[in-house]
C-alpha cells in the first residue's frame, strides 16, 4: 500500500498534501505552451472550455452514437466539499485539475483518480459569498492558477502544488470577489470580477503569468470624460456592478479577447437612467493593452438582472450566401444573438428569442437595439412580471457548438418569470446593494399552461433555425460538451442523471443517475488511445435556489443532495 | 478590515517531520490585539442603529415596535464612544418580539422583548437583511436560509447549517446594552 506523504506550508494559510509514490507513476509533467493553448491536442483539455473559441467541443469519436450506451463510470472522487461544483476537470497528459467551492484544487492523476496534491484555501471568517462556487482553474507553462472568492489571483506550481505568487486583484471587503476560470493568452492571466450585488465597479485584469505583475486593467464602467460615462449620471459608476464572471473567449489572430458583462446595481434600471454602457455587453479587449476595441451592448438599462456574463462563442456562420466573421450569445434576456466582429468593432447581424420573452417589443433592424414592453421593467416602488425569469434562458452554464453538425447546444430553462420590485438602497462598502424588494412567492412564477421549464435546444448557425429541442419538467443547469462522436453530453437537471444526447435529434441515447445534481462542466481527453468523458457533480448555488422557489410555488420540497463527486467514463474494454 | 494576505513564511516538509507534525488544519495566528472597533460588542456596551432615521441613535426599547422588520445595529463602547464597526462579524439585526411565545430557554436573553441576532449568515456569511412579515422570520437573500427569531435563531429554511448567533441583551438607565458576549458562533464555518 502507498503511503501518503504529507505536505504542509503555514503560516500562508494554505495546506497541501503530495504523494511521492503516486507522481512517480505520472510521466513528467509537460509544459503548457502557448503553441499549445493555440493549437491543443484533442487528447487533453487544457483549458476552461477546451479551446479559446469557446466551443465546448471536443473532435474525440471514439465514444459514439453507436457505443454510447456502453458508457461506465472508470472512478470516482469525492471532494468532501458542498455548493456548487461547476468546474471542468482540466487535463493536461494524465494531469487532472479541479477546482470545487471554498477554493480547493485538486490534483489527480487522469488514469487512476489517485491524490496527488490539494490546495485548500484558508478564507477570512468576514468573507461573504454569495455564489459559493468556482469555474475551473487555467494552465500555463508548469503553473495551474486559480481566481479566488477572496479576490486573489494564484499561481501554484502544477506538480507539487507549491504556491509560487499570489497577487490580491481587488479587496473582498469592499464586495469584490472571483469565481472564473482565468484565461491565459499572449503570457497573461486575464480574470475578471465579481460583486454586482455589492456596489463594485467591475473590470477585467491581466497579470504577467510569470511574476504576477499587473499588465493592465480595463473598467467595464467608463469613469466621468471616458467615452460612455454620459450613461451614467451622477456618482453611480462608482457602484454600478457590471461584473465579469465568466471565463472570455479569445481570438489570436486579432489578439483580442471577449468577455461577457454583467448587468448594473443596483438592480432598478431607474436608480441609474441612461444605457450604462458597458453594462450586459460583449467587449472586445486587446490581449497586449487591454484597450477597449469593440462593443455590443444587448440591452441598455437592465432591470432584470439580465448579465450576460457568457463570453460569445466565436463561429464563423452563413448568412445571406456570405460567411460571416462572427460570434453567437444565448442571451440571457432569451434571445439568441448573431455578431460580426473585426478587428475594431463588433457588428450586430441578428437576433431572435430562443425562450418565451415577453419585455422586448423590437429589435432595431441595423443596431440591435431593442425597445421595451415598459411595463415589463420593474422600478421603485413599481412592480412589474417579466419572462424569462431573472435567471434568463440560459444563465452561466455554457453552450456548446459541433462544427461537424453545425448546431449549437443551449442549456435552456423556459417557461419562467419573475416579479420584481425596486425599493430605494444606500451604498454601504460590501454590503448589498441590489434594491429588490419582496414579492410573493419570492417573486418566482411558472407561466400558466406551461409544461416544462429545461430545455436542450439545437440551433442551425447558418440558417438561425432550431432544429430539435429535448425538454425536462424542471430547471436545466448543465453545462454542455458536443464531441466529434455526434453526441452532446449535459447533466443540470434536479433528478441528478448525466446524460448524453443523439446530437442530431435530442435522443438520450445513455444516463446515469450520480450522487447529486451535475453542475459541472463535462470534458473529454484521451489516455493510451482511450477516451474518457469527466464531470463534476454538486448541485449548488443558483440550481438549488431555483429549486427553493419551485418548491415554494408547487408546494413541494424536492431536495436535491448536496457533494461534490468527479466522475469519470469509458467504455468497457 | 481583515484580510488573509497569504505571504506568510513557509516550514520546510523536513523541519514539520523534525516537529512531529503529521496532519494538517492550522488556523493562522489571530492578531495579539485588535483596535476596539474590531472586537466584538462587550459587556456593557450600549447598542446603535446602523441604519434609517435614526442612525447613529442609541437604542431604548421603545425605539422599536412589535415584531417590526429587524434592523441593523452596532455596539459601542460607552467610555471612549468607540463604534464597533471594524469588523462585519459585528453587524446585528436588532427587534422587538413577544418574549411570551418565545422558547423559554432564549429568554434570559432578551431584555424587555428586545432582541439581537448576528447578521452574519452560517451557511456563507451573507447579511441576513430580509425579513418574512408573516412567519416573523429573518431570511438570507443570497441562499434564501430562514431563520425563527422566536426559537433561538432556527433554521427554518434553506442551506444554514446552524443556528444565527443571538446577542444577549440587557436594559441600564432606560437604554439597550449588550449583556453577555454572543451565543454561539458568529459567521459561516469554513468546509475542509
Amino acid at each position: 500500500m502507498l503511503s501518503l506523504m504529507k505536505k504542509i506550508v503555514l503560516g500562508s494559510g494554505l495546506l497541501l498534501w503530495t504523494s511521492a509514490s503516486f507522481a512517480q507513476s505520472l510521466p513528467p509533467y509537460n509544459p503548457v505552451t502557448q503553441e499549445r493553448l493555440l493549437n491543443p491536442e484533442e487528447s487533453n483539455w487544457l483549458m476552461y472550455r477546451g479551446t479559446y473559441d469557446a466551443h465546448g467541443y471536443s473532435t474525440l469519436d471514439q465514444i459514439n452514437i453507436e457505443n454510447v450506451d456502453e458508457l461506465e463510470m472508470v472512478w470516482s472522487f469525492s471532494t468532501g466539499l458542498r455548493e456548487g461544483h461547476q468546474a471542468p476537470p482540466i487535463v493536461n497528459d494524465g494531469y487532472m485539475y479541479v477546482s470545487t467551492p471554498q477554493n480547493h484544487i485538486i490534483a489527480l492523476n487522469a488514469r487512476t483518480g489517485d491524490l496527488i496534491w490539494r490546495y485548500v484555501r484558508f478564507l477570512p471568517d468576514d468573507l461573504q459569498q454569495l455564489h459559493p462556487t468556482n469555474r475551473g482553474v487555467a494552465l500555463y507553462e508548469d503553473r495551474v492558477y486559480l481566481a479566488t472568492v477572496d479576490a486573489y489571483l494564484v499561481s501554484l506550481d502544477a506538480l507539487t502544488g507549491d504556491v509560487i505568487w499570489e497577487q490580491a486583484v481587488e479587496d473582498y471587503y469592499n464586495g469584490y470577489y472571483m469565481t472564473m476560470a482565468p484565461l491565459i493568452a499572449d503570457g497573461k492571466v486575464m480574470v475578471g470580477v465579481s460583486g454586482g450585488e455589492l456596489g463594485i465597479r467591475g473590470f477585467v485584469a491581466a497579470y504577467d503569468a510569470v511574476s504576477g505583475e499587473q499588465a493592465w486593467k480595463t473598467y467595464t464602467i467608463p469613469a466621468p470624460g471616458e467615452p460612455g460615462s454620459e450613461s451614467w449620471p451622477g456618482d453611480s459608476w462608482q457602484t454600478g456592478g457590471v461584473p465579469v464572471w465568466v471565463t472570455g473567449s479569445y481570438d489570436p489572430e486579432l489578439n483580442l479577447s471577449y468577455w461577457g458583462t454583467g448587468n448594473g446595481g443596483p438592480w432598478m434600471g431607474d436608480t441609474r437612467p441612461g444605457d450604462n454602457l458597458y453594462a450586459t455587453s460583449v467587449l472586445a479587449l486587446d490581449v497586449s493593452t487591454g484597450e477597449l476595441e469593440g462593443y455590443h451592448q444587448y440591452h441598455w438599462n437592465d432591470s432584470w438582472d439580465w448579465d450576460e456574463v457568457s463570453a460569445p462563442l466565436l463561429i464563423d456562420f452563413q448568412r445571406n450566401g456570405q460567411t460571416v466573421n462572427g460570434m453567437i450569445h444565448p442571451g440571457r434576456n432569451g434571445y439568441l444573438w448573431f455578431l460580426e466582429r473585426d478587428a475594431n468593432s463588433i457588428g450586430f447581424v441578428d437576433a431572435n428569442p430562443y425562450v418565451y420573452q415577453d419585455v422586448f417589443t423590437s429589435l432595431d433592424p441595423v443596431t440591435g437595439r431593442p425597445e421595451y414592453d415598459m411595463s415589463k421593467k420593474p422600478g421603485t416602488g413599481y412592480e412589474a412580471t417579466f419572462c424569462p425569469s431573472l435567471w434568463g434562458g440560459k444563465d452561466w452554464p455554457p453552450a456548446a457548438f459541433s462544427p461537424k453538425t453545425r448546431l449549437l447546444y443551449i442549456p435552456a430553462n423556459d417557461n419562467v418569470c419573475s416579479i420584481m420590485i425596486g425599493e430605494e438602497i444606500e451604498y454601504r462598502p460590501g454590503r448589498q446593494f441590489v434594491g429588490r424588494g419582496p414579492s410573493e412567492n419570492g417573486g418566482f412564477m411558472i407561466r400558466p399552461g406551461t409544461n416544462h421549464i429545461g430545455e436542450l435546444q439545437a440551433w442551425n448557425v447558418d440558417t438561425g433555425e432550431r432544429v430539435w429541442t429535448t425538454t425536462f419538467p424542471d430547471q436545466n443547469w448543465g453545462p454542455v460538451l458536443a464531441t466529434a462522436g455526434d453526441l452532446v453530453f449535459m447533466g443540470g437537471t434536479n433528478d441528478r442523471y448525466f446524460r448524453a444526447f443523439n446530437a442530431n435529434t435530442g435522443d438520450v441515447l445513455w444516463e446515469q443517475r450520480v450522487n447529486s445534481g451535475v453542475n459541472g462542466v463535462p470534458v473529454s481527453y484521451t489516455l493510451d488511445g482511450k477516451q474518457y468523458i469527466a464531470v463534476q457533480a454538486g448541485w449548488g448555488v443558483d440550481a438549488e435556489r431555483e429549486q427553493n422557489l419551485l418548491n415554494l410555488v408547487r408546494g413541494e420540497s424536492h431536495t436535491v443532495p448536496q457533494g461534490g463527486t468527479i466522475w469519470v467514463f469509458a467504455l468497457s474494454d | 478590515m481583515s484580510k488573509n494576505d497569504g505571504k506568510g513564511g513557509s516550514v520546510s516538509r523536513r523541519t514539520l517531520i523534525k516537529m512531529g507534525i503529521v496532519t494538517g488544519i492550522t488556523v493562522p495566528m489571530p492578531a495579539l490585539s485588535q483596535p476596539p472597533s474590531r472586537m466584538r460588542p462587550q459587556l456593557g456596551d450600549l447598542m446603535v442603529f446602523d441604519e434609517g432615521l435614526n442612525i447613529g441613535e442609541v437604542i431604548r426599547p421603545e425605539m422599536l415596535e412589535l415584531n417590526q422588520q429587524p434592523v441593523s445595529a452596532l455596539a459601542k463602547d460607552p467610555e471612549t464612544d468607540t463604534l464597533r464597526d471594524g469588523s462585519r462579524l459585528n453587524r446585528v439585526m436588532i427587534t422587538r418580539i413577544d418574549t411570551s411565545k418565545m422558547t423559554e430557554r432564549y429568554r434570559d436573553n432578551t431584555a424587555d422583548g428586545v432582541i439581537a441576532y448576528s447578521a452574519i449568515c452560517t451557511h456563507t456569511g451573507c447579511d441576513v437583511i430580509n425579513w418574512d412579515d408573516d412567519e416573523l422570520r429573518m431570511a438570507c437573500p443570497c441562499h434564501e436560509s430562514q431563520f425563527d427569531i422566536y426559537d433561538g435563531g432556527r433554521v427554518v429554511g434553506g442551506p444554514a447549517p446552524r443556528p444565527l448567533a443571538m446577542l444577549p441583551l440587557e436594559i441600564v438607565d432606560g437604554f439597550v446594552r449588550v449583556a453577555a458576549s454572543f451565543r454561539g458562533r458568529v459567521g459561516f464555518t469554513q468546509q475542509f
